[in-house]
């Protein structure tokens, strides 16, 4: 299995991911945003989080259209695997490769924490190790996860069942709670909290394991 | 020829910089404000000198980049 973690300049999560992925079976490709292509074989783009390109316009938005991004969406086109966390969300969204957009937090501030989630689907390859509704906790950190569509499409992502995590206790304004959302084909997944931070107890938490080991245990029988 | 970009928030979507914005102004003294949004200004220098084949390109850096039409409108003017 082999994952390529993404780097825009400003990234900051990209060893995490990395080192997250390395630590459940993956060979890991660090890739720069202006590689055209994508390297052979690569199962799994990790798109991490930070503020790539200062947030400048809006968050994501220079990323989104880097040339790797290009590569990415054939990739997604394809019916591969793609993960955003926090930043790479923002940056899924601007690509046009999931819904809605994150807007700055309701209550302006940064928020930095870990956060009670409730595993809203489990019908997915990042959450299939889950029982639905789990309670679990995961860390945030960012100043724009408030995400908002509109309604036609909220009602969309409910209905098919998209929706992969929501807050317990929204620290964001966040519509409908959402803190993680799916493509219509379920294999690219956009969420703020960040399970490459809750991977071993030291980090406070564990609870990102499962999905590390729930994307293994996909990619390996697929 | 010179390009000014306006971005703005769609009416309906809660702006929280607007209205934080809003708040200060209060506490400034400053009474009988009913809301305000906040938006952005881009300006373009163009090396074009037809203005409507400026406008046309313009359109396309906004619905591809400077402007997120899921939450924003723009409007454009040509000098």
């Amino acid at each position: 299995m082999r994952a390529a973690v993404l780097t825009f300049p400003g990234s900051n999560c990209e060893r995490d991911l990395a080192r997250a992925f390395a630590a459940h079976g993956f060979a890991v490709d660090r890739v720069w945003h202006k590689e055209a292509a994508l390297p052979a074989g690569v199962d799994i783009v990790a798109i991490p989080g930070g503020y790539s390109f200062g947030d400048y316009l809006r968050c994501g938005a220079i990323a989104a259209r880097a040339p790797v991004m290009a590569a990415v969406a054939r990739h997604a086109a394809r019916g591969g695997h793609v993960i955003g966390i926090c930043n790479g969300f923002q940056i899924l969204t601007e690509a046009g490769l999931l819904p809605g957009t994150l807007m700055r937090n309701a209550g302006l501030r940064f928020v930095c924490r870990r956060v009670g989630l409730c595993v809203a689907t489990t019908a997915s390859p990042f959450t299939a190790l889950w029982a639905r509704g789990a309670a679990i906790a995961l860390p945030i950190a960012h100043h724009d996860g408030n995400y908002a569509a509109d309604p036609p499409t909220l009602d969309r992502l409910e209905g098919e069942d998209r929706i992969a995590f929501r807050y317990r206790e929204n620290p964001n304004g966040a519509a409908r709670d959402i803190a993680g959302i799916l493509s219509a084909n379920r294999r690219v997944l956009g969420m703020m909290p960040h399970p490459e931070r809750a991977i071993e107890a030291a980090q406070g938490g564990a609870d990102g394991v499962r999905l590390f080991l729930a994307l293994a245990g996909a990619l390996a029988a697929a | 020829m010179r390009a000014r970009v306006l971005v703005t928030l769609r009416p309906g979507v809660l702006d929280p910089q607007g209205e934080a914005v809003r708040h200060a102004l209060g506490t400034l003294g400053f009474a009988g404000i009913e809301a305000v949004r906040q938006g952005k200004l881009i300006e373009i220098d163009l090396a074009r000198s037809d203005p409507a084949a400026a406008a046309a390109e313009v359109r396309e850096m906004c619905e591809k980049l400077l402007a997120n039409t899921v939450i924003e409108t723009y409007s454009i003017e040509i000098a």
